[in-house]
């Protein structure tokens, strides 16, 4: 943040770290030079660099190393102990610790030999698609209806984000309930104008669905407060020229709104991609990965793969670093996509 | 108490199921006589003992044993905590691994224990007086405890899985007694359901349900002696065919993929179904059910048999000991553990909450033999089947409840469906079995 700031001001003389390329010569370096004149800016990024190294390098490597390993619940340790009540200890030589396998592990959950990798992964990205459409269109749409004056704004903005309050697995049961087969308020309501009730949970997609539109009713509020925020900064020239102009609602929402949002959109539809990605109480709670783990994503398949009865670290980790690795190329692709259409972010 | 497997997969649903029950005021019993020690006041010691039975329903009458216990040995200080059945395993398997944390004592599920042993978590009984008087227990339950020749625990409670049954229902349909093979129950379940409004049989779409189908042909998951994966045995085959058929036929209701278990109770309790598959834990939540006319309409039975035996899984809990406790507790530990499962005290608990004893003896005492619903569960015992205790047994319900799903919701192929079974277990499981 710091850098980029100084980067940006034109006021300030440019620092030593940007180095012109004609002093990139001098041999006493830049590195050097700059940590004489910014020892303090050093001093003080150095608390977030050893914060940062300990909450999130330490275990993201960490991580990376026990995916190459077979290391589980039961094999972490070196000798095994069997300690008796009131007398003694005997312990012996684990004749398989864990040890390290290579790129095993991903081979393993590549091909499918262990879980089901690839139905997961195209299950997550429906679900992580159609859940990031429907939460942007319908938020644009509430932010639209709700950036105007009309009579108790307030209350429909508090209404409308109610939703965003409740916590995840409490949403996840009252939809679950909602669903349910026999008792669930959907089903009744079919019955008694005579059609016959779903099945929800006994189809893939039915299955699906009903996660969806939980995931929806959860997500809609986050996307409707940050779009209203972001039209709220709209300078209100801009419709006034477009006014002054002639251009009709339709058109000012198309060419003043829409691009206005631009920014703000982005970063949005990526933090809602990342987050439906790894929507773990929905469908965890709601479907439950049913009917027989055929709605089952990424992180709730690795989670059972992995956590149920003895532990198996390493998949656990594997898991991890195929999941991250998968947002990280999308965010890069994403941002590259951004960059190349002129958006500074 | 509580069925492993039904917490195990859909552990928050079966929490919510669990709090519907209340106790009933039982007669208390004057059976304070624990065991004999020779100056139990000069144990002195503080002990954490991690109760994972139901706190509302289960819990005091636990607690009242502990002040039982405390008129004998009042040095012996009883840190009472109630961790809830569907996070315990995870959280005494983290405290035991941080080797802080943990409790002294823990009441495990049965399948629990080969786990917890085999990663060093408990100690061994050997040669204590726990270890001692082992012939009294019930052999299934008392199988639970032993890993690799070594006893890790005392059983504690057991259970099974019976029919239960709804006696007005089977009157009103004429049938007098409960029906003893599977196809007795396709005769059945179809009279009740032509005779009355209520539909005949509900199957839970789960693994450990279908176990009394696997059992009843004979079958097993796995042969441990053998080291073989024998799910997709013809028996088996044979077996869940059965269970498909029930449901194909109309004689069971079509489960639902979500939350059948919930489902089958509910439509129990308010007699939309006439028999389930299910055990001894659900007998209080059924007696308070409003709808259902009392425990006096609860039929109980063991479960039928298929075409060698009839069988069910035993299920169930065990007292461990955490093996990081100091040494200097063994002796009250021992003390506490040996007065918790005296005979005395099961029968306190059999009375009050209605669990099952694992001790023979227990079931001589009047206050046992007298009870209507104990006596009615004891030949389901006598059906009990052992399950593969070994240490990955945890993940052998994983790939049977899709197996389950996938045959009695989707209709799909049960060669099939456990073939994909066996593979899993091969693969993620047990990978040195044979196939």
């Amino acid at each position: 943040m710091a850098t980029n700031l100084t980067e940006r001001d034109p006021r300030r003389p440019t620092g030593g770290r940007r180095g012109s390329p004609r002093r990139s010569s001098d041999r006493p370096g830049w590195l050097r030079r700059s940590f004489d004149r910014h020892w303090y800016a050093w001093a003080m990024v150095l608390p977030v660099v050893a914060v940062l190294g300990v909450l999130v390098f330490y275990p993201l490597l960490r991580g990376m190393w026990i995916s190459l390993t077979n290391l589980n619940e039961s094999n972490q340790r070196t000798e095994i102990c069997v300690r008796t009540l009131g007398g003694g200890e005997e312990c012996r030589p684990n004749p398989d610790a864990w040890e390290f396998v290579g790129l095993d592990n991903y081979t393993r959950i590549l091909t499918g030999e262990v879980g089901e990798f690839w139905q997961w992964f195209w299950v997550t990205l429906i679900w992580t698609v159609v859940c990031v459409v429907f939460h942007y269109g319908i938020g644009l749409g509430l932010a639209t209806l709700l950036n105007r004056q009309l009579r108790g704004r307030t209350i429909y903005r508090v209404l409308l984000i109610l939703p965003w309050a409740v916590p995840a697995f409490v949403v996840a049961f009252a939809w679950r309930f909602l669903f349910n087969e026999r008792f669930g308020v959907f089903n009744v309501v079919l019955e008694t104008f005579g059609f016959e009730p779903v099945e929800w949970f006994a189809d893939r997609w039915t299955s699906l669905f009903t996660a969806i539109v939980a995931n929806i009713w959860l997500g809609v509020p986050f996307m409707m407060v940050a779009l209203l925020g972001g039209m709220q900064a709209i300078p209100s020239e801009l419709y006034e020229a477009a006014e002054m102009d002639g251009a009709s609602g339709r058109q000012r929402f198309w060419n003043v709104t829409l691009p206005g949002l631009r920014p703000v959109s982005m970063t949005v539809i990526l933090l809602g991609t990342i987050w439906t990605f790894n929507m773990f109480p929905i469908i965890y709670l709601v479907t439950g990965g049913q009917p027989a783990g055929q709605t089952e994503i990424l992180v709730t398949g690795a989670y059972r793969a992995a956590f149920e009865g003895l532990r198996n670290y390493s998949l656990a980790a594997t898991y991890g670093v195929i999941i991250l690795s998968i947002l990280l190329v999308f965010a890069v692709t994403y941002r590259r996509a951004l960059r190349k259409q002129g958006e500074v972010w | 108490m509580l069925p492993s497997r039904r917490l195990f997969t859909k552990g928050i649903v079966g929490l919510a199921a669990l709090a519907l029950t209340l106790t009933g005021c039982g007669s208390d019993d004057g059976g304070d006589e624990g065991e004999k020690k020779t100056d139990p006041k000069s144990l002195k010691a503080e002990l954490t003992w991690w109760d994972t039975s139901d706190p509302k329903n289960e819990g005091p009458a636990f607690q009242e044993l502990i002040k039982k216990f405390n008129a004998q040995h009042p040095n012996v200080k009883i840190d009472y905590q109630s961790v809830p059945f569907a996070e315990a395993q995870n959280k005494f398997k983290t405290a035991a691994e941080a080797k802080s944390g943990a409790p002294d004592i823990l009441r495990a599920e049965v399948a629990w224990v080969p786990e917890f042993a085999s990663l060093g978590y408990l100690y061994a009984l050997e040669g204590t007086d726990l270890a001692k008087d082992q012939a009294d227990f019930l052999p299934t339950p008392m199988s639970s405890t032993m890993f690799d020749g070594k006893t890790y625990g005392v059983p504690q409670v057991t259970d099974s899985l019976g029919m239960l049954y709804n006696k007005a229902l089977f009157e009103k349909a004429g049938i007098s007694e409960a029906p003893k093979s599977w196809a007795e129950v396709k005769t059945t379940a179809k009279a009740i359901k032509d005779k009355t409004d209520a539909d005949g049989l509900f199957i839970n779409a789960g693994g450990y349900f279908l176990l009394p189908f696997i059992y009843g042909e004979g079958g097993d998951l796995v042969d441990v002696d053998a080291k073989k994966i024998i799910v997709n045995s013809d028996q088996n085959v044979a077996g869940v065919k059965i269970a498909q058929d029930l449901v194909k036929s109309g004689a069971a209701m079509k489960p639902p993929a979500n939350d059948a278990y919930g489902t089958m109770m509910t439509l129990f309790k308010e007699q939309k179904v006439a028999m389930i598959i299910n055990g001894p834990w659900e007998v209080n939540n059924i007696r308070n059910a409003p709808k259902f006319g009392g425990v006096e309409n609860l039929g109980i039975a063991p479960v039928p048999a298929g075409s060698a035996k009839a069988g069910a899984p035993v299920g169930g809990h065990d007292y461990v000991v955490w093996s990081g406790m100091p040494d200097a507790k063994a002796d009250a530990a021992v003390a506490f553990i040996g007065f918790m499962s005296s005979a005395e005290s099961q029968a306190f608990l059999a009375e009050e909450l209605g669990l099952l004893p694992t001790r023979k003896s227990a079931y001589d005492l009047d206050g046992v033999k007298s009870n209507p619903i104990i006596s009615a569960f004891k030949p389901v015992l006598d059906s009990a089947v052992a399950r593969p205790w070994i240490p990955e047994a945890g993940k052998f319900f994983g790939p049977l409840d899709k197996m389950a799903t996938e045959v009695l919701v989707q209709s799909k192929d049960v060669k099939k469906s456990l073939d994909t079974c066996a593979k899993q277990y091969k693969s993620e499981v047990v990978p040195n079995y044979s196939a």
